[in-house]
């Protein structure tokens, strides 16, 4: 299967196979109005299989996202049909309106207008603890 | 501009500050009763309290303050759904400090984030209340005349108890406190207490069911309520509220240099036969409290020298 070179863009690599579309979703891809390649299920030597996004357009990546959903993305900036920055995301240490605290005595459960803030409590086992209550949230795996 | 939200606000050094302080208070009272001239201060209770704000209000007018506020949700413009946000935004403009309770985790820490003058967290639904945390630690230097190499026993309602968590933070910076967690299985200490606290900072702790198993080792017995507005569940209330009841019987075993501690108010998990006992210091803890809020408020107002 062949998917056109992007010549300015964006190129999301080694995505854990299947979690594409929950990239697509939450950076909220849907709403580019360009091309959006999702390949999935791709060979890999490293991972054995992954997911690829390609984005046809110069595009603000929030890294915070990423990072939280899968932190072994590579994200490649291309311009100019050359990869001209190549990021590596990692598990943010802050997470703004990306988690949403279940806990019901929390105050962002009744203040309007609140940040939802998380910060990282525990890498290996990637929690995230609202600023606010303290309770602990696991990242999806 | 500092604030107080949680104990650990509060390095070590600043707390012995303010424990000398409140000990000064109690020594030369007549030295500080101008010290907060002209200066308001804002007892934002969302959440009814009785002592706590009382406590709040006493110690400004002991320093020459004045006070303004409401005491529950009731009484407020909450009730008409106005935020946290707005109202420390109103009364900032009116308080040159502000002491809030409120129900729901976390909120003092939001309206630190957003007020012009310090907050102080007089209690966050079932997660932090500091300043009892600093009344306890001024009623364990006082009693025991140090804040180390103690044995403590905490009794009751582990998981909830918002007290208790604060004192578990608080004293994990001092050396060799033994921890003993007295509770029935359900309400055991929260996860992070064990895993931040205890675990991270290799500190030995032991969780048992029955009190009268260890109230022999304890140097000090610190006691909570078990409370009603904790539960989701009525029936949950009822089958546990009358688990841990201390009485002279169970007194017996106890050491003769026992001090039992608790954050008030009582319901029944202390017999009232105990208030004649000498270990019992409850009363001259909620007396402490006034003062080392005396002392909190002239710190985070910078007046006197503090």
């Amino acid at each position: 299967m062949n998917i056109d070179s992007i010549y300015n863009g964006i190129v999301l690599d080694h995505i854990t196979a299947g979690k594409s579309m929950q990239i697509y979703h939450d950076l909220e891809l849907d709403k580019l109005d360009c091309s959006v390649a999702i390949i999935k299920n791709v060979k890999s030597n490293k991972l054995g299989r992954k997911d690829i996004i390609k984005i046809d357009q110069e595009y603000s990546v929030n890294l915070d996202v990423l990072g939280y959903i899968d932190p072994d993305i590579t994200v490649s900036i291309i311009r100019d049909g050359e990869t001209i920055e190549k990021k590596k995301v990692e598990l943010p240490e802050r997470l703004v309106n990306i988690l949403i605290c279940k806990n019901p005595r929390c105050i962002t459960t009744t203040e309007q207008g609140i940040d939802h803030v998380f910060k990282l409590a525990n890498r290996e086992k990637r929690t995230y603890r609202c600023i606010y209550c303290e309770e602990d949230q696991q990242t999806v795996s | 501009m500092r604030h107080l939200i949680d104990p650990m606000d509060l390095d070590v050094q600043e707390i012995q500050e303010l424990l000398e302080l409140a000990n000064d208070i109690i020594e030369h009272k007549d030295k500080y009763s101008e010290v907060c001239k002209g200066k308001k201060l804002a007892t934002l209770f969302f959440e009814p309290s009785t002592r706590t704000r009382l406590s709040f209000e006493a110690a400004m007018i002991e320093l020459g303050g004045n006070v303004l506020g409401f005491s529950s949700a009731d009484s407020s413009s909450a009730t008409k759904g106005e935020s946290v946000h707005d109202t420390i935004q109103v009364v900032g403009c009116y308080a040159d400090i502000i002491a809030m309770r409120h129900p729901k985790e976390g909120a003092p820490l939001f309206a630190s984030l957003k007020s012009p003058v310090p907050i102080i967290n007089a209690g966050d639904g079932g997660h932090y209340h500091p300043t009892q945390t600093l009344t306890d630690l001024l009623t364990i230097q006082r009693e025991k005349g140090r804040l180390e190499n103690l044995t403590i026993g905490f009794c009751g309602d582990l998981k909830f108890g918002r007290t208790v968590h604060s004192l578990i933070k608080a004293l994990s910076r001092y050396d060799n406190i033994r921890y003993i967690l007295i509770s029935p299985p359900e309400l055991q200490v929260p996860d992070y207490i064990r895993t931040e606290i205890f675990e991270r900072n290799h500190i030995a702790y032991q969780q048992v069911e029955r009190m009268d198993e260890v109230i022999q080792d304890l140097d000090i017995l610190y006691m909570t309520r078990v409370q009603r507005e904790r539960f989701f569940n009525e029936a949950d209330y009822i089958r546990l509220k009358d688990t841990y009841i201390l009485d002279t019987e169970k007194l017996k075993k106890a050491r003769a240099d026992l001090s039992i501690l608790h954050p008030l108010p009582r319901v029944n998990e202390i017999s009232t036969k105990v208030d004649d006992d000498p270990r019992a210091c409850y009363f001259r803890q909620a007396l402490n409290g006034k003062y080392v809020r005396m002392a909190l408020i002239m710190k985070l107002l910078e007046v006197g020298g503090a």
